[in-house]
């Protein structure tokens, strides 16, 4: 049974969120006593992907072939899969996964869940455990058809790349019969050193404790030291101190970073709902009946306004020893 | 302007999750439901504001059995024009995009907007396969939508950017935050709701590809460790040797 493995890329570099699917593709393929191989979308470094086992990789090159207008990647997709005879198609389940691999699903029939956190367990049927109820619990998924899709949890698995690299070789896909009609007018902020919050290893957050969106200086202070993503919890991008992408809870953006550290920030059950799949969470709070000290792993109860300060001396102390 | 709303009915984000029958069925003993956020909040409060400004009918569509009843009335409360729903158990995402592409497929929407996934089950499905179902372009986690003649522009939002894409009608698009504001029905709405037109369609009979075998709940936290507000070094020793996270 091949795995196709679908490698999307920013500014033309393979995405994290993909290299990690990559990844995954190559285990399921490694179960499943069969081959994976990488489709890449216009990717100037796709030997990359030989880092994580990938052996051979198609990459197209046609820039209208891209996420912006899924029809197109799901044409290069169905072709691909028909050359290499793939039953699985991974996908990341990123802004690419969710333009993409429900169209596939609907146009192939193939069965597809999303929010993956598991390899398949194939000794009944193909079953897969995902992330549902905004990460409040997990589900185990069978999927019935023949042929299957799964989309990963980003940072669910975490890249453990090796030495290697990928044979690439070139696709062609005639999508010229394809008109969806879908322009890009314009693309903004996409060239960022700033880690995406759902790709991003360390995170800091505040909350309405800040008083104002005026005392975010130490907040992004915080997180220019150690290299995180800032975040916000709802109510500071509701009222606008903060911009919506913040916005890390379970109507905002869900993160699974390493170290999560929540400042000013209550803990309410919609928020946590967000960021549980932290694997260590630090909450600095006043208020020593906060909630969200009872999901931490760590906690300071203190003055923002004094205990931020001090940490990032903290920090600093430890990045100038360390590195 | 015709736009169709498709909604699902979702837990209240406030709810304790838990599973019956073996850990094979949500518990939905004591659940509040509630029209899923992301449907309600994004997609039809600015499928409304388009209409009021343009002129045309917003109708909302569900899969589901009688319980979703009270959260189709909810949307008419808002102020869609009608409300569909088919009358059937909605196993996955499959059943419920095909089951919707065949109530409208000959119904003439210019434009299909929902949100970008459910608070439920967080699978981001429906809108892509729908799309493809009706072969019609599809825009995905959109949280900007502006209609000008028969041609939308969008924002698409990508990891750590944006996309600006223009497009014709009729497409489908997916609603994140920041395409509207939360609305709150008023008196009159609610009034006006419970004569509204609320049609109940057979179901095509689409199969699904997937089933939920079981659920589980995460493992529990175990106690949080304090550390001294004066002694931030400490924390940052415990970060790097104990948590090993920086």
């Amino acid at each position: 049974m091949s795995v196709l493995i679908v490698v999307d890329t920013k500014n033309g570099e393979v995405k994290k969120s993909s290299l990690e699917a990559a990844q995954y593709g190559v285990n399921v393929a490694a179960a499943l006593g069969g081959e994976a191989v990488a489709l890449s979308l216009n990717a100037s470094n796709a030997e990359v992907l030989g880092t994580v086992g990938v052996k051979k990789v198609l990459n197209v090159t046609d820039a209208s072939v891209s996420a912006s207008d899924p029809q197109k990647v799901v044409a290069a997709i169905v072709a691909a899969a028909n050359q290499i005879g793939a039953k699985v198609v991974v996908f990341a389940h990123d802004s690419t996964g969710k333009a993409v691999a429900p169209r596939l699903s609907a146009k192939s029939g193939a069965g597809l869940v999303t929010n993956v956190t598991s390899l398949p367990d194939t000794s009944n049927g193909f079953v897969v455990s995902k992330n549902v109820f905004s990460g409040k619990a997990h589900a185990q998924v069978n999927i019935l058809s023949d042929e299957k899709i799964v989309s990963i949890l980003p940072n669910a698995f975490g890249v453990k790349a090796g030495e290697g690299s990928a044979t690439v070789e070139s696709f062609s896909v005639d999508v010229s019969g394809i008109n969806s009609g879908i322009t890009v007018k314009e693309v903004k902020g996409g060239n960022s050193k700033v880690v995406p919050l759902p790709e991003a290893e360390l995170v800091v957050s505040a909350g309405r404790g800040l008083k104002g969106p005026e005392n975010w200086g130490m907040i992004e202070e915080m997180a220019e030291i150690l290299g995180a993503t800032t975040a916000c919890s709802r109510p500071v991008a509701d009222i606008g101190w903060r911009p919506h992408h913040e916005h890390v809870g379970q109507t905002g953006v869900a993160i699974r970073p390493n170290l999560y550290i929540a400042i000013g920030i209550s803990g309410a059950i919609q928020h946590l709902a967000g960021v549980n799949g932290s694997k260590v969470i630090v909450v600095i709070n006043k208020d020593p009946e906060a909630p969200f000290f009872k999901a931490a792993d760590y906690g300071v109860v203190g003055d923002a306004f004094e205990v931020v300060p001090r940490l990032n001396e903290a920090f600093r102390k430890f990045k100038a020893a360390n590195g | 302007m015709k736009i169709l709303v498709p909604i699902s009915k979702a837990p209240d984000t406030t709810s304790k999750i838990a599973f019956t029958d073996g850990d094979s069925k949500f518990n939905e003993e004591g659940i509040q439901w509630i029209v899923n956020p992301y449907d309600e909040w994004y997609a039809l409060v600015r499928a409304l504001e388009l209409v009021e400004a343009g002129g045309g009918t917003v109708t909302v569509i569900n899969v589901g059995d009688a319980t979703s009843e009270p959260v189709i009335r909810k949307a008419l409360a808002l102020g869609a024009n009608e409300a569909v729903r088919v009358d059937v158990n909605p196993t996955d995402s499959y059943v419920i995009a095909k089951e919707i592409a065949a109530y409208a497929a000959d119904k003439g929407f210019d434009l299909v907007l929902l949100g970008k996934e459910t608070i439920s089950y967080n699978g981001s499905e429906v809108g892509g396969m729908l799309a493809e179902f009706m072969n019609l372009p599809f825009i995905s986690l959109a949280s900007k939508l502006e209609v000008t003649g028969g041609t939308a522009t969008l924002d698409r939002t990508t990891e750590g950017g944006t996309e600006v894409v223009e497009v014709k009608m009729p497409f489908v698009a997916s609603a994140a935050k920041g395409m509207a504001e939360q609305r709150i029905p008023n008196m009159r709405g609610i009034m006006a709701a419970r004569t509204k037109p609320l049609t109940v369609v057979a179901a095509s009979g689409a199969a699904a590809k997937t089933a939920y075998v079981k659920y589980g709940l995460p493992a529990p936290k175990s106690a949080v460790k304090l550390v001294d507000p004066e002694n931030m070094d400490e924390l940052v020793r415990l970060l790097h040797e104990e948590a090993k996270s920086i």
